[in-house]
């Protein structure tokens, strides 16, 4: 079962490096024909769902399944005490347990399983399951958990990080000193494809199956299999159609429930989250609070940055420690900087667990740094775009861990190409009411209308840091012209599947390439996370291609007698760059089968010091943003009219791609700005759903006019660096700041909600 | 449960729906009962478009249809919008999502090809206001809706070109 492929583009290009290829999965999208997990479907399969905790921090008394399995259609009814491997798991620490035992410590946490013939047999028997708790007092404070007034809520301690950042003297003050207090709510990731997973058990019941979406098969193997006390390799992981997943699918939800419901049944198991569970079954960004203090010279030159951060982890570590030094080693934002006093938590508390989302860390930090920057400019009398290029990092400078950077690092010149896209025009006397703040609900009035300008630049490492090798593995395959290629990436809408083609079609001078499907039956790609696929799996797809390169170059040059070294690829043909040879590859070795497998490593990361010290990233990628809003100030209502952007990203591989990266990202940035935030009230959600939870429709999304920094990155086995996570990161405090800009208003927590605008100060 | 059927006419084609649940959803319906998961569903409330299908030509979400409700009516989804019988050549519209780069992970992308058939059917020639106000019951979280606008804007713009002169 391999995928097809559309050979050219429509625009007549072979869909090569550098083309917008047409993306192989596209036709079946839009035909509505491609599988995503939550189509999975199997002969006698059975329906999966999860019984959750109401309460954040509560005893388990006592669970009393009998009346849920007496239901008709039921199967079976799985607690704690069904587990036969590992009772926790966890992307960084095993602490997150598979069903709550003895006490839960978020609400939402799982309880129990239950495997029914319907949907609603199956919510029927979760009704009846009783559970009987002791209601404990929450650990909700991220201050508490710090001060140590609480006692422990997890064995694993209240603080699951304490990472300090310091550098240079300790006693310099600024001759121009800012502070400010900054907070950033909990966003969800809100892919739209909810989670969803088909899980078939082996005949034996010793192994199991799995199709599902997720970003990391491999990780999800090791975890899904200790948890059921199997062998690696009879847990079998198929990613099944993804719908998005900007980090929210990187820690288990249903996994190891599926599977467990699946061996117990001996039979195929289907299980889906409706949106509602979705908020509850997948981490979110870390809601948190930076106090900042910025010195700098008089004429605004950065000079030390101070910052205590706290990050709220929730009830389970997931991936908070990685997120926590993410924010403290980018507090400097992407400016030159000597001095640094930062000290962070990541803390554990009673609130729904945080984790991985587009950013990862950064976009929290960048919040606080940008909004700092604008004050040191109001201070120094200069304009938000003179002090940035004041202070712009260069190729070569120092972060605040000691670590250079030796990135490419065209931060000038992001802040600069930004600076030269026009302005939308003013907002027309006779405006459309949709065109204006408020749109057609709550409409602004017209004569109250103000235009701001704000602007965010940013900074972003790519790849995983501190000594973890996130290698990536491809396999390609070649006979008669066709390439096949393998590997385990998960593709979650931002198009591997499309550059892996197109990185076959370069090299290799073939046009159909075919793609085996994604699954743990070749090494690990590492996740879809922290920008790195392109890079990553890029670098392993274009070894491997270069590897059959060669055994086929080799090749030819015996049959023709030539230096192989003599040979390259010209479009579809191998010539002889010295000669006269030209054959077309499809012709060049009939018979010839060449198979390679690659591994790309990107370079060696150390762990951070006590002090923060130590080179713990691999790379960099950065990006500015400018923000144009018009805002009613008496009605707090914003509408974001433009975003100018340039991003650095070393080499455009897609440029179709590349933009739908890039208009994406602001618009979950615009969506941190303005709108998005789960809302809790005493460790509850107050809003799991698309009608609280607010998202951006077509109707807020801004024009976006983006240019793309082409300055390739000799570090990038194809030039390229990662571009998912920086159109999302400086974006938010650049509308923030054209929103103080156009009210004057403090403005220091995102979402900005209308109350902050009216009443703030 | 019950032993009564009732019919749905889909895509031009009558489907007997046997042993169903009353409360179901006509989202369900497709995608569980009549093997018609093109449809997709995101939210079950109505609040994101990816459960989109015509009835009787008008837009609904099916999430918010009671599947026995909709005896009557003509169903189209996304797998029925395209004239060639075998529906497997895209409609301009399906064309355009892919040329304009307005597909990333395409959870969204069914329920929006039908809601722009939709509008394109009723207003050849909309614009760019009144694109924006037609999808804004579609949600999309991975592109931004400017691919979307522009899949939009090209299959707007080739169904209003003058048919090609052949060259002289
Ligand atoms: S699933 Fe019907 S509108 Fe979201
Ligand atoms: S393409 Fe993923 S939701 Fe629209």
């Amino acid at each position: 079962m391999s995928q097809t492929t559309t050979t050219t583009s429509k625009r007549g290009e072979r869909g090569t490096l550098g083309n917008s290829a047409v993306r192989p999965d596209g036709l079946a999208k839009v035909q509505g024909r491609f599988a995503f997990s939550s189509d999975a479907w199997a002969d006698n399969m059975l329906w999966g769902a999860t019984l959750r905790s109401p309460h954040p921090h509560a005893r388990i008394i006592s669970i009393d399944v009998s009346a849920a399995l007496a239901i008709n259609g039921v199967a079976t009814v799985i607690t704690a005490a069904d587990v036969p491997g590992q009772l926790t798991y966890g992307l960084i620490a095993n602490d997150q347990p598979v069903f709550a035992k003895d006490v839960v410590r978020f609400a939402g946490e799982p309880i129990a399983a239950v495997a029914a013939d319907h949907p609603e047999t199956a919510r029927r028997a979760l009704d009846a399951i009783v559970v009987v708790y002791e209601v404990l007092p929450a650990l909700l404070d991220a201050e508490q958990a710090i001060d140590g007034s609480f006692a422990p809520i997890h064995p694993d301690g209240n603080v699951i990080r304490r990472q300090k950042v310091v550098r240079g003297d300790q006693n310099f003050v600024g001759e121009v000193v800012v502070e400010g207090t900054y907070e950033v709510g909990m966003q969800d990731q809100a892919f739209l494809g909810l989670e969803a997973a088909l899980a078939l058990p082996d005949d034996d019941g010793a192994g199991v199956e799995l199709y599902v979406a997720t970003q990391w098969l491999h990780e999800d193997q090791k975890q899904i299999a200790a948890c059921l006390g199997l062998p690696l390799e009879r847990v079998r992981l198929t990613l099944g159609g993804v719908g998005g997943a900007f980090g929210g699918r990187e820690d288990i939800s249903l996994q190891v429930h599926c599977c467990l419901l699946a061996l117990a049944t001996r039979r195929p198991i289907k299980m889906q989250y409706g949106r509602e569970e979705s908020f509850f079954g997948h981490i979110h960004r870390h809601p948190a609070s930076m106090v900042m203090r910025h010195h700098a010279d008089r004429d605004g030159t950065l000079r030390r940055v101070e910052v205590r951060a706290v990050f709220d982890g929730g009830a389970y570590a997931s991936t908070s420690s990685a997120v926590l030094i993410n924010a403290v080693t980018h507090m400097q934002g992407p400016y030159r900087c000597d001095i640094a006093t930062v000290d962070g938590y990541a803390v554990r508390s009673n609130n729904p667990p945080c984790g991985a989302m587009r950013g990862f860390g950064v976009v929290q930090a960048c919040f606080g740094h940008e909004s700092q920057m604008d004050k040191l400019a109001a201070a120094c009398g200069l304009s938000p775009v003179d002090i940035r290029l004041r202070n712009a990092m260069r190729t070569g400078d120092r972060l605040i861990t000691g670590q250079i950077v030796d990135s490419v690092a065209p931060v000038e010149r992001c802040i600069r190409e930004t600076a030269a896209i026009p302005m939308p025009p003013p907002l027309a006397q006779d405006a459309d009411s949709l065109d204006i703040p408020g749109g057609s609900g709550l409409t602004a009035q017209r004569s109250n209308i103000r235009r701001g300008v704000g602007w965010g630049v940013s900074i972003k490492n790519l790849m995983y840091s501190e000594g973890f090798d996130d290698y990536a593995t491809a396999r390609c395959h070649l006979a008669d012209g066709v390439a096949t290629l393998q590997f385990a990436t998960a593709e979650v809408g931002q198009g591997f599947v499309v550059l892996a083609q197109q990185i076959a079609r370069s090299v290799l001078g073939v046009d159909t390439v075919l793609l085996e499907p994604i699954s743990t039956a070749i090494g690990s790609a590492g996740s879809t996370s922290a920008s790195r696929q392109t890079w990553m799996s890029g670098g392993a797809v274009d070894g491997a291609c270069r590897l059959v390169r060669e055994r086929l170059f080799e090749h030819v040059a015996a049959a023709h007698q030539l230096d192989p070294l003599r040979l390259a690829i010209d479009g579809t043909d191998i010539i002889d760059t010295r000669g006269s040879l030209r054959i077309a590859v499809a012709e060049s070795a009939p018979g010839l089968v060449l198979d390679e497998t690659f591994e790309h490593h990107h370079r060696a990361t150390e762990e951070l010091d006590e002090n923060g010290q130590g080179n713990c990233h691999v790379a960099f990628a950065f990006v500015a943003h400018r923000a144009v809003v018009d805002v009613d100030p008496d009605l707090g209502l914003v509408k974001v009219v433009q975003i100018a952007t340039a991003q650095d990203v070393g080499r455009v591989l897609n440029p179709l791609a590349a933009l739908g990266q890039v208009e994406g990202g602001i618009a979950q940035g615009l969506g941190l700005a303005v709108m998005e935030e789960i809302v809790l009230k005493d460790g509850v959600m107050r809003n799991p759903s698309f009608t609280d939870y607010l998202l951006p429709t077509s109707l807020d999304a801004p024009i976006v006019v983006a240019t793309m920094i082409e300055e390739p990155e000799p570090q990038a086995p194809l030039g390229a660096k990662g571009i998912g996570e920086p159109p999302c990161i400086s974006v938010t405090p650049a509308i923030v700041a054209a929103i103080r800009d156009a009210t004057g208003k403090a403005l220091t927590r995102v979402p900005v909600r209308a109350q902050d605008i009216v009443f703030g100060d | 449960m019950s032993n009564e059927f009732y019919s749905l006419i889909v895509n031009g084609k009558e489907h007997e729906v046997r042993d169903a649940w009353a409360g179901e959803s006509l989202m369900y319906v497709l995608r569980e009962r009549l093997g018609l998961p093109g449809t997709k569903g995101a939210c079950e409330q109505g609040e994101c478009g990816s459960c989109t299908v015509l009835m009787d030509g008008e837009a609904v979400c099916s999430c918010l249809v009671m599947a026995a409700t909709a005896v009557d009516a003509q169903i189209v989804t996304v797998e029925g919008l395209s004239s060639d019988p075998t529906h497997a050549t895209p409609t301009d519209v399906q064309q355009a999502f892919i040329d304009a780069g307005g597909v990333q992970c395409g959870f969204c992308t069914p329920g929006l090809v039908v809601a722009v058939h939709h509008l394109l059917d009723r207003n050849p020639q909309p614009t760019e206001l009144q694109i924006k106000e037609a999808i804004s019951g579609n949600i999309c979280r991975c592109t931004g809706y400017g691919r979307i606008f522009a899949a939009i804007e090209l299959a707007r713009d080739q169904r209003n070109a003058p048919p090609e002169q052949p060259a002289h």
